[in-house]
């Protein structure tokens, strides 16, 4: 029995300690990826990049969203990137940078809960979620330093305290809880001074939804790198929930008739 | 040094099978039977978390019988193959098929190259998106492979419970008629009946979204069974 062969006919038995997490999984079965870059030789890689995601607390939980654009340098690399994700039934994740990583980590962090959870039969909690991802943010660490940074936001509703939480984190993998509101990528900076002064104790899932299309048009107006709604083309932001009820995806035509809104009142 | 006694192949597979087969027959026996939106798992387990019945991955779960130990091994087993296969691939590539066919092999390997066999029998179920696509194997102590249609059975009264499903088993009837079927069956070969809080049972459902595996709540066992 081979326990290195991931596609053929023999099961991984192995140790049994069920904690060990996926990644020791793969890198167990040397499938995890690894790099032996040289200092110098990124600079000229202009890999496509996930700009505008936030995230914002509200009476039954949280909300978070994203713009669709990826830029490489000058160019627009994809208009209708998703960069936001349910990371379980419980939890949503949005990443900004290097958007090829990106979304390779949140499909190892989406896979690590439902490894756990089935392994151990019950779902990690919010807190933990948060510091496993931080833990994987801060294995990126060499390939920040080449340029490559990925950097997640993440919320859920917490089903020990009742309440929607919210996480960001920083390049080298430091984890922090955010009270309100919180936002990252090229707009966020933009997105966060709109929350700032939109963003009150108590809204509902409707003002919640709609401020946080708004702070995604403002961030857009001053970003070249984030996309606005585009009506024409039927581009319009990412927008998920997480409550008590769990995850849920807002559908298109919902986000579609607040994004005319908010373009048309502007 | 002792001189090693000679065995006859014949016999010692003879003995390895009749050990592994008495350990089976001392468990408590687990039915799995089709029904109009999936495939229900049920048996008697009295313990509330060592669970019995599991998920692997989105359409395939898992049922064992025997020694807890051995069969959480396959069942962790499984669901490591399962993540590995789906992440290096694509979801759809998991097959129960594939996983049957894994535990065929690592059951026929320890069967022959252990000290002891394992004393367990497991089930792989997988559903489709239409009832004639869902899948039910039952691997045996020795890596045996079975197909099963419409119903399946592994545990002690395998024999006795297969006769009782085959008249009462409609893969047509809802869930409860299903979880009816399965318990008086179960309780008929048993001869003696079974608390409520006593079941432990899941479903595949194919309209559930990604993840098609449901635990069944004691109410809703109590629920169908009234």
């Amino acid at each position: 029995m081979s326990d290195t062969d991931h596609s053929g006919a023999s099961l991984p038995l192995g140790s049994v300690t069920p904690a060990a997490s996926f990644t020791s999984l793969l890198a167990a079965h040397g499938m995890n990826p690894t790099w032996d870059i040289p200092e110098s030789s990124s600079h000229a890689l202009r890999a496509p990049e996930g700009t505008t995601v936030l995230a914002l607390r509200f009476a039954d939980g949280v909300v978070m969203g994203g713009d669709r654009r990826a830029t490489a340098g000058h160019q627009i690399a994809h208009r209708r990137l998703k960069k936001v994700y349910a990371a379980d039934d419980f939890s949503a994740v949005a990443i900004s940078g290097t958007a090829g990583l990106a979304v390779e980590l949140i499909k190892l962090f989406q896979t690590e809960l439902e490894h756990y959870e089935k392994l151990e039969g019950t779902r990690l909690s919010l807190e933990g979620k948060a510091n496993h991802l931080a833990t994987m943010v801060r294995n990126q660490l060499p390939l920040a330093f080449q340029g490559l940074v990925v950097i997640p936001l993440f919320c859920g509703f917490d089903e020990g305290a009742s309440e929607g939480r919210l996480y960001s984190f920083d390049v080298v993998g430091g984890r922090y809880e955010e009270q309100d509101y919180a936002t990252t990528g090229s707009g966020g900076s933009e997105a966060k001074a709109f929350l700032k002064s939109a963003w009150s104790e108590g809204i509902d899932e409707e003002q919640a939804l709609r401020i946080a299309v708004e702070a995604l048009v403002a961030a857009a107006e001053e970003d070249t790198a984030t996309g606005g709604p585009d009506l024409q083309r039927r581009i319009y932001p990412n927008l998920v929930t997480v409550t008590s009820a769990g995850f849920s995806e807002v559908p298109d035509d919902r986000v579609a008739a607040i994004a005319s809104d908010v373009v048309g009142s502007r | 040094m002792g001189v090693p006694f000679y065995v006859p192949p014949e016999q010692l597979i003879k003995d390895r099978a009749e050990f592994a087969r008495k350990g089976v027959a001392r468990g408590r026996s687990i039915v799995v039977v089709m029904y109009q939106d999936g495939v229900l798992l049920i048996g008697e387990n009295p313990a509330s978390s060592l669970h019995k019945v599991s998920e692997i991955y989105d359409r395939v779960a898992f049922a064992g019988v025997g020694r807890f130990n051995e069969f959480e091994t396959l069942r962790i087993a499984g669901i490591r193959y399962a993540d590995l296969k789906g992440y290096a691939y694509g979801r759809a590539d998991v097959t129960g098929k594939g996983l049957a066919n894994a535990y065929s092999q690592t059951l026929g390997q320890i069967f022959t190259h252990e000290v002891k066999p394992y004393e367990i029998e497991i089930l792989v179920a997988e559903i489709g998106d239409a009832a004639e696509l869902t899948e039910l194997y039952r691997v045996q102590y020795d890596g045996t492979l079975h197909d099963e249609r419409r119903f399946g059975a592994i545990g002690g009264h395998e024999e006795a419970l297969r006769a009782h499903l085959a008249d009462n088993v409609d893969p047509a009837a809802p869930l409860a008629g299903a979880v009816l079927a399965a318990a008086n069956a179960i309780e008929a070969v048993e001869e003696r009946s079974i608390a409520h809080e006593d079941w432990e049972a899941a479903v595949l459902d194919r309209n559930l979204g990604r993840r098609k595996f449901r635990r069944l709540h004691t109410d809703e066992i109590a629920a169908a069974r009234s």
